[in-house]
């Protein structure tokens, strides 16, 4: 069992959280005058690294989207943070 | 030297001590350049050579391992083949598969022990047996055997099927497939490595690619570990490892890699005669011809490249099987291992050119069912090196389906949940 780290909740084990996506991404705007390529690149393109990543997790027992910099192929956890803006 | 394998030459080759068997395929050096490059020495890209040689007769053609053959999913399924799926797209996909499949051990005069023992995908609730009927109507619109089959049929079939009055899972019974079965996967790894071997394609191990070889947005070669190798057509069967060969050529791809972890049991005698996938614990299970019991589940949640898996997601695995079989908490593991596999929105491959890059072609994202489908993803990706053009039954699964929004959503279908 892994123990990852909620920024509000603390070390908690591994199957309380879910991956929600890659970290990083900007949802293009205005949506009326987004290409199909452009909307579908957002959507769906993943850089899916090996090693050093950093992605967007989901706590389900309080809620807490936050971001989590590991590794993917060693498993180490480096840390977690609020996302910009959320958070105390 | 003996190359042919048949009874006689077993029995020769008994009388002369097994001195006098050949290499199952030639230790190739690479050459400056081929007429085609397949990255990836699993089934699908030594299929993808064999196919290249014997449909389309090119000869001149290389498979770059960077392990050794089979090494990777190809090495790690539970060796399950099936097509019971729901849409007509991935039916015409797995069933060429599994009819290529069926005549596979002749073509190759290499035995990958098909045994077509059925498959049953099982319910517990009336839901679920809904579901089931509707995919079994689908399978009979498309054309493949397909039936609903009721409690008492199934239970006959799993007689140690937990099924006292304390039972947390009742079967009500489920979709039967009787030409879905196991396979050797390493024998389908090793037969096409020999046939291709046999027709002049070199088989390359220890390569590994360490960068695509592009100019004025086509493709020129690879870079690897044993030098440059100079192509015009080039093919990435890479499973999980394709996203990062392919990145530095613009080319990104819908993929999420995962741990999916399979698991062996010590052998007992015959117990279970098919294959079994249990909706109620989404664990599934089949006994090998040795005796053991190969049983695997749904992915780790955790995105990752490690070969290793989680704890979490074994121990839901094997409670699903006991679930099932309490008869079972009696037996040792054996083994337990992980591939990572590469995973994509709608469950389904992506077959096709890769856009921006001439001479470029993908065949990834099977996710956890890529073994079913190597005589399929061979025979269509070849197909695609050599006229450049999509097969009639790869074109629905191009990359372009992200854009369009056609996606063939087989998150039922792949049967473990995505």
């Amino acid at each position: 069992m892994q123990i990852f780290s909620c920024p509000f909740c603390g070390p908690r084990e591994e199957h309380e959280f879910l991956f929600a996506a890659e970290a990083g991404k900007v949802r293009p705007e205005p949506a009326e005058q987004v290409s199909d390529e452009d909307w579908a690149a957002y959507l769906y393109h993943n850089h899916a690294p090996k090693g050093a990543s950093r992605e967007v997790w989901y706590h389900q027992t309080c809620g807490t989207y936050f971001l989590m910099t590991r590794d993917t192929v060693s498993r180490d956890v480096e840390g977690s943070e609020f996302l910009p803006g959320a958070g105390a | 030297m003996t190359a042919r394998y048949s009874s006689f030459s077993l029995l020769r080759e008994g009388f002369r001590g097994h001195r006098g068997w050949q290499s199952a395929w030639a230790k190739a050096a690479p050459q400056p350049a081929y007429d085609a490059v397949i990255i990836g020495g699993g089934g699908h890209g030594l299929a993808t050579a064999y196919y290249l040689a014997k449909n389309h007769g090119m000869r001149r053609v290389a498979v770059l391992e960077k392990g050794w053959i089979g090494g990777g999913n190809t090495g790690r399924n539970t060796t399950v083949v099936r097509s019971n799926y729901f849409y007509p797209e991935s039916v015409a996909l797995y069933d060429l598969a599994l009819r290529l499949y069926e005549g596979l051990s002749r073509e190759l005069n290499f035995n990958v022990m098909l045994s077509q023992r059925g498959m049953l995908i099982a319910a517990h609730t009336p839901a679920q047996m809904e579901i089931c009927a509707r995919i079994a109507n689908a399978m009979m619109l498309n054309g493949v055997d397909g039936e609903l089959m009721g409690a008492t049929d199934a239970i006959a079939r799993l007689p140690l099927l937990n099924q006292t009055a304390d039972a947390r899972y009742h079967c009500l019974g489920g979709i039967w497939q009787g030409r879905a079965g196991i396979a050797r996967h390493d024998a389908v790894a090793w037969g096409y490595a020999r046939a291709a071997s046999t027709l002049g394609v070199d088989i390359i191990e220890n390569c590994e690619v360490t960068n695509l070889w592009i100019e004025n947005g086509a493709v020129k070669g690879v870079a690897t570990t044993r030098g440059e190798i100079r192509t015009e057509r080039l093919a990435v069967a890479a499973a999980g490892a394709t996203p990062g060969l392919v990145a530095g050529a613009g080319v990104h791809l819908p993929i999420h890699t995962y741990a999916l972890q399979a698991f062996v049991s010590e052998p007992v005698k015959p117990c279970l005669d098919t294959v079994l996938l249990y909706l109620g614990t989404g664990t599934y299970v089949s006994q090998s011809d040795k005796g053991e019991l190969v049983f695997g589940g749904g992915l780790d949640r955790v995105p990752t490249h490690g070969q290793k898996g989680n704890l979490p997601a074994q121990e839901k695995v094997v409670a699903g099987l006991l679930e099932m079989f309490p008869a079972f908490a009696q037996l040792k593991l054996l083994r337990q291992w992980a591939g990572v596999v590469d995973v994509v929105p709608d469950s389904s491959p992506v077959i096709g050119p890769a856009p921006g890059v001439e001479g470029l072609y993908l065949n990834c994202g099977w996710g956890t069912g890529g073994f079913k489908a190597i005589p399929a993803g061979g025979w269509l990706l070849a197909h695609l090196l050599a006229t450049g053009q999509h097969h009639e039954i790869s074109r629905p699964f191009d990359l372009e389906r992200f854009i369009s929004g056609r996606l063939i959503d087989e998150a039922a279908g792949a049967g473990i949940s995505h």
